[in-house]
Formats: C-alpha cells, sequence, structure tokens
C-alpha cells in the first residue's frame, strides 16, 4: 500500500540533490548541498595551529559554527552542532594533524525540512573540499513515520510536521572496497549518528534504519559521481 | 605487619594508579576482557541510584537524584501565565538545565558548558514527546490563565551520565509536584493564597471563587527511563563514569516510556558504529534499567 505525499513522491523517493564545491573564495573547502528547496552552505577553515581548551591536543580538533537564516542560534542549533561536531570528529582521521584546529562553518540558506542531513552532507562534501583526510564520508539522511506505520524518508518542512516521529540517521558511505565486517555486518550498516524525535517503538525504528540504509546506497552513488566529475579519475574522495 | 611489607604495598599501588593514567585505554581494556570495570561492577550494571523528593521549600515540587555520585538537583516553579491563543486551554513547561563550574574541573566561571543546552534542548523533547504531563491539567480558566511550570535543573556533581540524571530528577521532581491553590479576585486576576494562616484574612475570596479547591498533583501518565551505554569493540557498558566517557567515546542514550517504546535513540559520533544487534542489546539493557529506576521511584511515593 502507497501513501499519498504532497509533492507526488513515492515514499521512498528522495528530493532531487545538487551539489557544488568550491564556490567560495576564501576558505580551504567549500561546498553547497541542497535537498530539494533545503539548501546548506558550509565551508572549511584549516587545519590552523592550535586547539581550544578541553581539547586533546594529541588529536586534530574541530569546531563547528552553525549560522541560522536569521536570528540568533538557540538550543537547537548548539545541539546540532555538538552533533555535527562528533560526527565529524568519527569520519575524520584524528592522528595526521594534531594539535590543530579545524573550523567547519554551516550557514543556512534555507530549511523545508531533513535541515540537519542535509548541514552533515555538505559539511562533509566541504571537508573533501578542503583535503581533510577522512577515513570514510558520512550520507544523512531523515527517516520520518506516519502515523500508519509508513516510513517516509527525506521529508519536507510539512511532513516533518504531521509526522508522529522521525529520525535522523548518519552512516558511513557504502564502499566498493572489501572492509572487514563488523559482528556479521557490513561496515557502512553501522549508525554513526542516530537522533530521534518523537515516540516509536523498537520495530520502527528498525524500519526506519532498513529503509534509511537502502536510501543511503544512492546518496553515497551520489556523492561518487560528483567527486568523480570534478576532480578526474584521481579522485581523492571514497 | 614489617615496614618493609607495607613499602611494597606503596608501590605497586602506585604502579597500578600510574598504568592507569598513563595508558587509561589498556587499563581499562584489562578489565573489559575480564568482564569487570574499575569500580568493581559487571559491564550491565548501573550505579547505585538514590531520589530524595522535597528538598527545595520554596519550590512547589523538588527533587535530588544521585545515580553513584553523579547529582542533579531539579526544582519546579508554578506560575500563572496567558496562554498563547493556538492552545487556549494548555499550560506550559520549560526546560533549563544548568551546569555551574561546581559541577566538573572542565566546566570554567563564566562560560557556560557546552553540553547544557544540548541536554537541556534534549530533556524539554523528550518531556515534550512522550505525553508524561497532560498540558490541559494545567489550565485554570480556558483562554485566560494556566500554569507555567518552570522546570529548572542543576547539576551538582557530573561523573558521567549527566543525560540520566537530569531525567530522573526531572520525573521525580513532577512526581513531588503540588499545584499551589489559587483564586480569582475580584479584579479578576489569580492570586495565591498561602498557607492555612493566612487563608483566614482571605477567607472571603477563597469562599467565593477558588479555581481550584486543594493542592493537586499531576498524573504522570506515560513516565520516561533514559540509559547511556557505552560502546567499546564488542562491549556494552551501562551507565558509565566521568572517566569512562572520557576514554571510549561513543557514548549511545536510549529513553524508553511505560509501554517500552522508543522515545528518544540518541548516538551521536564516535569511533565505533552500532549495528543491529548492539542496538537490541542497549534497548533490552535500557528496559531492565527502567524497571530498576521505576521500583527506586515505586518506594519514594509509598514514604
Amino acid at each position: 500500500m502507497e501513501i499519498d505525499r504532497e509533492d507526488g513522491r513515492t515514499p521512498n523517493q528522495l528530493r532531487p540533490l545538487a551539489c557544488s564545491r568550491n564556490i567560495l573564495h576564501r576558505p580551504h573547502g567549500s561546498a553547497s548541498w541542497s535537498q530539494g528547496d533545503t539548501k546548506v552552505l558550509a565551508a572549511v577553515y584549516g587545519p590552523k595551529p592550535g586547539t581550544r581548551k578541553n581539547e586533546n591536543p594529541e588529536k586534530a580538533c574541530f569546531e563547528v559554527i552553525w549560522k541560522p537564516k536569521s536570528g540568533q542560534i538557540g538550543k537547537a542549533e548548539k545541539e546540532f552542532e555538538m552533533i555535527l561536531k562528533r560526527t565529524i570528529q568519527s569520519i575524520c582521521v584524528l592522528t595526521v594533524n594534531p594539535n590543530t584546529t579545524t573550523s567547519v562553518i554551516v550557514q543556512v540558506v534555507h530549511d523545508d525540512g531533513s535541515l540537519l542531513p542535509c548541514a552533515i552532507n555538505a559539511a562533509c562534501a566541504a571537508l573533501v573540499d578542503a583535503g581533510i583526510p577522512m577515513k570514510h564520508l558520512a550520507v544523512a539522511i531523515c527517516c520520518c513515520l506516519a502515523g500508519n506505520g509508513y516510513v517516509v524518508l527525506d521529508p519536507n518542512k510539512l511532513e516533518e510536521k504531521k509526522m508522529t516521529a522521525f529520525a535522523y540517521l548518519v552512516f558511513p558511505n557504502t564502499t566498493l572496497s572489501v572492509l572487514p565486517e563488523v559482528e556479521g555486518e557490513p561496515v557502512e550498516h553501522g549508525i554513526i549518528t542516530s537522533v530521534t524525535h518523537g515516540v516509536m517503538s523498537v520495530d520502527d525504528y528498525f524500519l526506519c534504519v532498513e529503509n534509511g540504509r537502502a536510501a543511503t546506497a544512492s546518496l553515497s552513488a551520489f556523492f561518487r559521481k560528483h567527486f568523480q566529475q570534478s576532480q578526474g579519475p584521481s579522485s581523492k574522495a571514497g | 605487619m614489617g615496614l618493609p611489607d607495607s613499602c611494597q604495598d606503596l608501590s605497586t599501588e602506585m604502579e597500578v594508579d600510574a598504568f592507569r593514567r598513563l595508558f587509561p585505554l589498556r587499563f581499562f581494556e584489562r578489565h573489559l576482557s575480564e568482564s569487570l570495570r574499575p569500580d568493581g561492577r559487571p559491564l550491565g550494571k548501573a550505579r547505585d541510584t538514590n531520589v530524595n523528593l522535597g528538598l527545595v521549600s520554596s519550590a512547589d515540587g523538588s527533587a535530588l537524584a544521585k545515580i553513584g555520585s553523579t547529582t542533579m538537583l531539579a526544582a519546579i516553579r508554578m506560575e500563572v501565565m496567558t496562554p498563547s491563543t493556538d492552545s487556549p486551554d494548555e499550560g506550559c513547561i520549560a526546560v533549563e538545565f544548568h551546569m555551574p563550574p561546581i559541577c566538573s574541573p572542565t566546566v570554567r566561571p563564566g562560560r557556560p558548558a557546552d553540553e547544557a543546552p544540548v541536554i537541556s534542548k534534549r530533556l524539554s523533547d523528550v518531556i515534550s514527546s512522550c505525553d508524561m504531563i497532560d498540558l490541559k491539567e494545567l489550565c485554570l480558566v480556558s483562554g485566560k490563565a494556566a500554569w507555567m511550570g518552570y522546570l529548572d535543573i542543576y547539576c551538582l556533581d557530573a561523573d558521567g551520565a549527566l543525560f540520566d540524571a537530569a531525567l530522573l530528577s526531572a520525573v521525580a521532581a513532577f512526581s513531588n509536584l503540588q499545584i499551589p491553590v489559587v483564586a480569582l479576585n475580584d479584579n479578576g486576576r489569580i492570586v495565591a493564597i498561602n498557607g492555612d494562616g493566612e487563608q483566614e484574612n482571605n477567607a472571603s475570596i477563597t469562599e467565593k471563587e477558588a479555581v481550584n479547591k486543594e493542592k493537586r498533583k499531576l498524573t504522570l501518565k506515560n513516565i520516561p527511563f533514559s540509559l547511556t551505554c557505552i560502546l567499546h569493540k564488542k562491549y556494552i557498558l551501562a551507565d558509565p563514569t566521568a572517566e569512562e566517557e572520557s576514554i571510549m567515546d561513543t557514548l549511545v542514550t536510549v529513553v524508553l516510556d511505560s509501554s517500552d517504546q522508543i522515545v528518544n535513540f540518541n548516538k551521536s559520533g564516535g569511533s565505533a558504529l552500532v549495528g543491529s544487534s548492539a542496538i537490541k542489546s542497549c534497548v533490552e539493557l535500557a528496559r531492565k534499567r527502567g524497571k530498576e529506576l521505576k521500583q527506586i521511584l515505586g518506594d519514594m511515593d509509598i514514604d
């Protein structure tokens, strides 16, 4: 059975993706990422020498600055900053540039749902553009749980408001090479970051994870295609 | 006991302590391989937990929750406000989480801790999304007056699993909450009636137009309980201390409600990835912990 979506998409269909890199002159790396009408701009400065207080100087350190479309940053944006920072730390190789700080600045251009996943994807593309050493990419997706137990992917603002619960999930990108398995599952099935909102049953959560994971394959393919196009065969992404 | 013996004891003790500081990860992994943690707990066991109710006399409801040495003081103050036009018969709850410099050496005076707004946001998300409190119960006069509950949680000692302790203290404070008696005066404004002594003076008002007859408690429909776990290689450690959190960085927080539904499943980054089996084990641990906490809160109510 299908559920109707306002914009005529199927439940598992993502909005059109667009990404462009190296769009800003001053930062060391920059990217804009859009999913439908949601658009985020990310810039990376660094690695700069020295780390902030309370950070481990033996590792590379990251700071994330979230700029909302308008107004001051509130608690929600602070939470996004923290999630984005932890996510970036987990995908980057921290031992290559010890005692350095890399700043990631995220500017929201337009918010039409799935904002945090869009920002994570944008930050990833900007990090690649800046040439920051990474273990793998992260692909983020928003899964919404409709009242009747259906999962809708990549919701817009209107759908996000109507749904009973949603989960932001971040997975490692699917790789073409052979990687060791973790507990009998391929590495890309592990969750890097999970943020949920609203009440859902355990089974529904697994349903979200499964559908989200399936969708990240096409997101990873988009990332790969984009990086190969813009960098030729000697792509450093992956 | 001779002198040489005690010297030897001291030297071995120093060595263990030095090893712990120099190679913290190896120190912990050595313990984990024996299915034990440095404080003597098995991997899946939470620290001793206790809750005290009604410690702040100036607040309408308060609780002090301790999980191990993590200490949270929660207090609720009720004030009358005009409800918004979107929801004229609903009250409102505002949650604020404070981390003063007393709680941890990493918090500097004058600069608020990074975690504080994040935990405060997640707490208000959890409290509002799991329908613990029926906001309609906080209504006094539809469209005119409703209760605004200011929930403030102070972290007195931050020794890991901050969110778990904060949520526990919040739930306990709500169970302790007594909504004060108020009356409508001649000008159509709500005034509080304090204590029995003053009630005699205001007898005319009380008899005439007391809006709510007596102090009452809120009904808590759906109580959320939370458990934080550390994932490290194949081990899952429940209820980590601050030392464990600083050494192993993959934290998973699961919040379950009374009917074992997921209210929040939070993992941000960390070096390890969670697969389906790890999710299941974390949920299972959280379910057990929820039962324990329910028991602890239940014991409180009888007293």
